[in-house]
């Protein structure tokens, strides 16, 4: 069974991907998963690290919060660009020891930190722990570092860890 | 499915609305872009184009498109999902291309090799050679 199926969860979307494009009709399902079927062979070829997830449950918490904050973010960074230098604005690198080891943790780390605009993901030390981030608007180091780690990183960690 | 005319007015002013915020958020970054000064402040501002100037763009389409054909039309999510996605590959190649740059010719604004702060023991230690510690590649990383 799991030769047939190696991703089985990756398969799944690949085959709902290519309903949504192609407007359902049993054809294309078969086709779809005709696709589903080669595309988890050739990544099982890869041998690519198979995520675990510990808890679904807390996906949707996740997904909440980083839209919330994205937009929150946006309207940051726009009042910064179009308010002009009324104020002094202190950009920099803060670097934050984290406990997050999983690759797909981190992976997902670094979709959040990236997608939220004001936050730039440059470096991860591997060997460390240690990730330095880029931050637009500057204002308390320590606040930013609290903020990944028990905004982002514990909810990560029980969802991967 | 140019049948612009047979939208519901209600309709259109929210479909034109999204469409305005995202090319608004997108024209923003752009222009960001162009008036900050130096190249990490530059990253930040295009990513307003790739969260909410993006995702804005695709709701006006999956309302649009839904609202014409009568049915549910989501396949646009799938941009916004990949455009998301991918993302972090790009401004990482070049993050690290500057950060490599500015670390290499000890530019005072950039942190060097080792983290500063005194969490990490070996950064304590090689306090004598700090050069060296600077000139290494960083071979680490995602």
């Amino acid at each position: 069974m799991s030769r047939i199926f190696p991703y089985p969860l990756m398969m799944a979307s690949l085959v709902v991907v290519w309903l949504v494009l192609t407007s359902f009709s049993p054809g294309q399902l078969v086709v779809g998963v005709a696709v589903a079927l080669l595309a988890g062979q050739g990544l099982a070829a890869l041998h690519p690290v198979k995520p675990r997830l510990r808890r679904w449950d807390l996906i949707p918490k996740l997904v909440a919060i980083v839209l919330y904050d994205i937009v929150r973010s946006n309207i940051a960074v726009v009042s910064i660009i179009l308010g002009g230098p009324r104020r002094v604005r202190r950009s920099g690198f803060v670097s934050i020891p984290l406990e997050l080891r999983d690759p797909t943790g981190l992976a997902v780390l670094s979709v959040i930190v990236t997608s939220t605009p004001g936050t730039a993901w440059f470096d991860y030390n591997a060997a460390r722990g240690v990730l330095l981030i880029h931050v637009f608007d500057l204002v308390d180091e320590e606040g930013w570092r609290e903020l990944i780690k028990s905004r982002y990183e514990h909810l990560l960690m029980e969802i991967f860890e | 499915m140019s049948h612009a005319a047979d939208l519901p007015p209600g309709v259109a002013v929210v479909v034109a609305f999204f469409v305005v915020l995202g090319a608004g958020l997108t024209l923003v970054g752009s222009f960001g872009f162009y008036r900050l000064r130096s190249f990490y402040d530059r990253i930040h501002a295009p990513t307003l184009g790739t969260s909410w100037g993006t995702a804005a763009i695709v709701m006006a389409s999956m309302i649009l498109f839904s609202a014409l054909q009568s049915r549910l039309v989501v396949h646009e999510i799938l941009i916004g999902i990949f455009v998301t996605v991918t993302t972090p590959v790009t401004l990482m190649l070049l993050g690290r291309a500057a950060l490599y740059r500015d670390r290499a010719e000890r530019n005072p604004d950039v942190p060097a090799m080792d983290p500063p702060k005194g969490s990490l023991v070996a950064s304590r230690e090689d306090d004598g050679e700090p050069a060296a510690a600077v000139a290494q590649p960083d071979v680490s990383g995602p």
